[in-house]
């Protein structure tokens, strides 16, 4: 019984989301191979994304928000592709080594100050989402077709400065996924892409046993004792910031590859916030995440997203309430995985405190009242 | 258990802080296997001393010392606590140093972890080498059957208890190559009796391998068993470095304390026979300074004194009671029950509280005297305030709030330009003063003063303690004064109780010996539970 409690305590968060998806699968009136072919597709599009979460807390920074600007990168690479008019797979290989350096700048950049903000990281890496909009925007719409030139048509804005707010991506969609695609049954499965994923997946599991992991562990853990020790702290988070925004710049890219157009000015952003929520649901917090939280969170967010809309539809009559879903599973998930987390802290203080009350309390029952 | 080469020497060390001398003419050799016992009160030194030997960077910022070093016969100085480390010499602190998630080995192999390297580590340096696990293991066994202790290489810190926590750090430190010097602080402070012996036999096996430890413990009868000799520290200054054969546990007490000073008669009021402040069982969980269990009461109109060393609760008291800090058990002020966790509750049971934390709880430091100083009684009391509109709010009343100010400028002898100074530009003392007219300005039944004179110079400690001893003669307000100072407290106080590991040791009046006060704080007295004598 109380193994059971300590599991719900543990495993709130996914258990009340899971719980949602297994009403609301009935009430969406859709086929169990449709609910699986759009899983399939979804988890290869997005789930790289949510791995570049791991590290930062790993390295005790809790969740990255900051990885937009990794996210941003991604995007300026696909521009560049887009507008150069380089197709298919070889457009996603210029995408990406435009990005890499980019977002090693940029996270470089956001580690150093996230570490000026110890303790504050998560709002911190928030408002660097924001203030990277502010000057992703005056690159895309100002220095974008004056400073470069734009040489596509379909690139520009339609009365001619800078880039589109809706970027058609057909050039280059399904750049990775249709490499090798493979049929089973009703269910196409894009083997490249997922044989991707496995390599980061390894990649990860291997990083966690090297010397850096190990730094991160401990830092994640006991910044002054770690410092003590001779780990030099504030490089080993700015690592850690650097590797979560590299791969959130693939990440976009993946994701938006398997899209097909992408909202120029808001895609990046959308990005920060399905990634940290599909982690939380996975049954991460911010101070411990798994591969296989991000593998949960991933299948239970985009269930939610695949049933919850059409549900809310049947049951209000109202296709605005479907949109309402997604917006408040998104929200309502961080939101409620980080009060989670604080109650949980507080929880674990108490039951600290419970055994210093105890044992004066024991004194008095015994009777040695002075 | 020396085998007679010198391993350590240290010649003159001076050392001070701001024209503060804090160690003077320190000089003292350590031979090979052999473990000497360091022992002082608060602030005689020895931190300072242990900061120096290790190189920690705070020693260089403030000027650096005077003096020489010498490990092997060579000259040291080190820079960081690293070339220390280098040189052979590892330190346990008071605090735990390990990882809680992290093994016991992960945490005696850390951040030097056995390596396997690979390809990624040309391309992205050493940091990418895979940890062999199998060889950190082999390392902590090898450690751990060193210190002849038994533990689980695989155990979770945040799962042990405390005492192999204790012996996990003491494993690091063995498991460096080439180490020839410990340096124990307080290491047995968190242990049960049974651990502590055990990590005495584990010393003793440690030195018998020709490691030296200097160790540093108020306990002690574990300083006379384990200890080749035995030095110690008064006010910066060696007062005794002798063998430890033949010494007696009280001879260092009373070594530590000092000589029986005479200490002023003072004219004490007489206190009623009536119980004012009643504590049962009160426990508080102040970080650092726990409180476990503590029953005591105070008499009407006494000034009652609470001592003992740093970290071992005796400020938790005080601020548990006011409800700074979660506490429980039973506390009644004058008969009525004080409701805890709620300082507002406590401010109205007649009690104030003149915290040790003077520029952080203690004052508004860019506001005015005057609004310090009527501050608590403005919000406590709802003094110096007018009603508006039929007491629907109230504004401040700023002729009464200087008036008050003024009155307790003239009667405490403040230095200031005047009311409206803003308190962060006075000197300690007078902040000090400020915050006790802070408190007097409750006109409260029961104060308590938590290291009224930490910090401030001799004349304005004088004029404190000569205030709170007109205060309690005067107005038979009932004191208690909780203070690092064992003199101070003897020289003001009617009864002083020693806290020892959050529980109080013993009550003493202030006329008793000296080592009989030592012999509490070393946890040593008679009597644990403490009584009202």
């Amino acid at each position: 019984m109380r193994n059971v409690k300590s599991f719900v305590a543990d495993n709130i968060v996914t258990l009340i989301f899971l719980t949602i998806t297994i009403i609301a699968i009935p009430f969406s009136g859709l086929s169990g191979s449709y609910i699986i072919s759009n899983l399939i597709d979804r988890f290869a599009r997005s789930s790289f994304l949510v791995f570049a979460l791991i590290l930062p807390i790993m390295a005790g920074m809790g969740i990255n928000f900051a990885m937009v600007l990794g996210a941003t990168a991604g995007q300026i690479g696909l521009i560049f592709a887009v507008d150069h008019n380089i197709m298919g797979t070889e457009g996603l290989i210029l995408a990406t080594l435009v990005g890499i350096p980019l977002s090693v700048g940029l996270g470089w950049f956001s580690g150093q100050v996230l570490n000026r903000a110890r303790g504050r990281e998560m709002v911190t890496g928030f408002i660097l989402g924001y203030f990277m909009d502010g000057i992703y925007q005056f690159f895309g719409l100002y220095i974008m077709g004056w400073l470069i030139p734009i040489r596509t048509a379909q690139v520009m804005q339609i009365d001619g400065g800078g880039v589109r707010n809706t970027l058609a991506l057909e050039s280059v969609r399904g750049g990775l996924d249709k490499i090798v695609s493979l049929k089973v049954g009703p269910f196409s499965i894009p083997v490249v892409t997922f044989a991707v994923i496995a390599v980061l997946c390894l990649f990860i599991i291997w990083f966690r046993r090297t010397k850096l992991g190990q730094d991160m562990r401990a830092i994640g853990q006991e910044q002054g004792i770690s410092h003590a020790a001779g780990i030099n702290v504030d490089r080993t988070r700015i690592l850690a910031i650097v590797i979560s925004t590299v791969l959130a710049c693939i990440g976009q890219i993946i994701y938006l590859q398997n899209l097909g157009n992408m909202f120029t000015y808001t895609s990046q952003r959308q990005a920060g916030y399905y990634a940290a929520a599909a982690i939380l649901v996975g049954g991460a917090t911010v101070s411990k995440a798994s591969i296989k939280n991000v593998f949960i969170g991933v299948f239970l967010v985009h269930a939610l997203y695949i049933t919850t809309p059409l549900a809310g539809k049947a049951l209000f009559k109202s296709a605005m309430v479907g949109q309402y879903m997604s917006d408040f599973i998104n929200y309502g998930i961080i939101a409620s995985a980080l009060v989670l987390h604080a109650w949980k802290n507080k929880r674990a203080a108490d039951l600290a405190r419970a055994g210093l009350r105890m044992s004066a309390e024991a004194q008095a029952a015994a009777g040695g009242v002075a | 258990m020396s085998t007679g080469t010198r391993l350590l020497s240290l010649r003159g060390i001076s050392k001070e802080f701001y024209g503060n001398v804090v160690l003077e003419d320190i000089s003292f050799d350590l031979d090979r296997g052999q473990i000497i016992g360091l022992v002082g009160e608060n602030g005689a030194g020895k931190t300072t001393l242990m900061r120096i030997l290790f190189g920690m960077p705070v020693i260089a910022e403030t000027g650096g010392f005077n003096g020489t070093i010498e490990l092997d016969g060579q000259p040291v100085a080190f820079k960081t606590p690293f070339d220390a480390l280098d040189a052979g010499i590892g330190m346990v602190h008071q605090e735990f140093s390990l990882i809680p998630g992290f093994s016991t080995t992960e945490n005696i192999a850390l951040n030097r972890e056995s390596l396997k390297t690979n390809f990624a580590c040309d391309i992205f340096g050493k940091r990418m080498s895979v940890l062999d696990r199998v060889t950190m293991r082999e390392r902590a066994v090898k450690a751990i059957h060193t210190l002849g202790v038994k533990l689980d290489p695989d155990m979770l810190v945040s799962e042990m208890p405390v005492g192999h926590k204790q012996f996990t750090e003491i494993a690091r430190e063995i498991d460096r190559k080439n180490v020839k010097l410990l340096v124990l602080d307080e290491p047995t402070a968190v242990l049960t009796e049974t651990e502590a012996e055990v990590l005495l036999s584990s010393m003793r096996a440690l030195a018998a391998q020709g490691i030296s430890i200097i160790f540093i413990s108020h306990r002690l009868h574990e300083i006379t068993k384990v200890a080749d000799k035995i030095v110690v520290l008064r006010d910066g200054k060696i007062v005794k470095d002798v063998p430890v054969a033949g010494v007696s546990v009280q001879d260092i007490a009373a070594w530590m304390v000092g000589r029986d000073v005479k200490t002023k008669a003072a004219h004490l009021s007489v206190c009623k026979d009536s119980v004012y402040l009643n504590v049962e069982h009160l426990w508080v969980d102040m970080p650092g300074e726990t409180v476990r269990d503590v029953s005591f009461q105070v008499m009407e109109g006494e000034i009652f004194g609470i001592g003992g060393l740093a970290g071992q609760g005796k400020l938790g008291i005080a601020n548990g009671v006011m409800g700074l800090f979660p506490a429980g058990g039973q506390v009644t002020v004058g008969g009525q029950d004080v409701i805890l966790n709620n300082p507002h509750a406590a401010l109205n049971s007649d009690i104030a509280f003149v915290s040790e934390d003077r520029r952080g709880v203690g004052l508004l430091l860019d506001e005015s005297l005057e609004w310090n100083i009527a501050f608590t009684a403005m919000q406590a009391k709802r003094q110096h305030l007018i009603p508006v509109l039929g007491g629907l709010f109230s504004v401040r009343d700023e002729k009464s709030m200087k008036a008050l100010a003024l009155e307790y400028i003239e009667s405490l002898e403040i230095r200031c330009t005047g009311p409206r100074q803003r308190a962060k530009e006075l000197s300690g003392g007078n902040q000090q003063k400020i915050c006790l007219a802070k408190a007097f300005a409750l006109k409260p039944k029961l104060l308590f003063v938590s290291e009224p004179t930490r910090g401030i110079d001799v004349g304005a400690k004088a004029i404190v303690l000569e205030t709170l001893r007109a205060y309690n003669r005067d107005y038979g307000m009932t004191i208690v004064m909780i203070s690092s100072e064992l003199e101070e407290l003897r020289s003001i106080c009617h009864r002083v109780a020693i806290v020892d590991e959050g529980k109080i040791a013993g009550i003493l009046p202030p006329t008793a010996d000296v080592a009989q006060f030592g012999l509490l704080m070393s946890g040593l007295g008679a009597g644990k539970n403490g009584d009202a004598a």
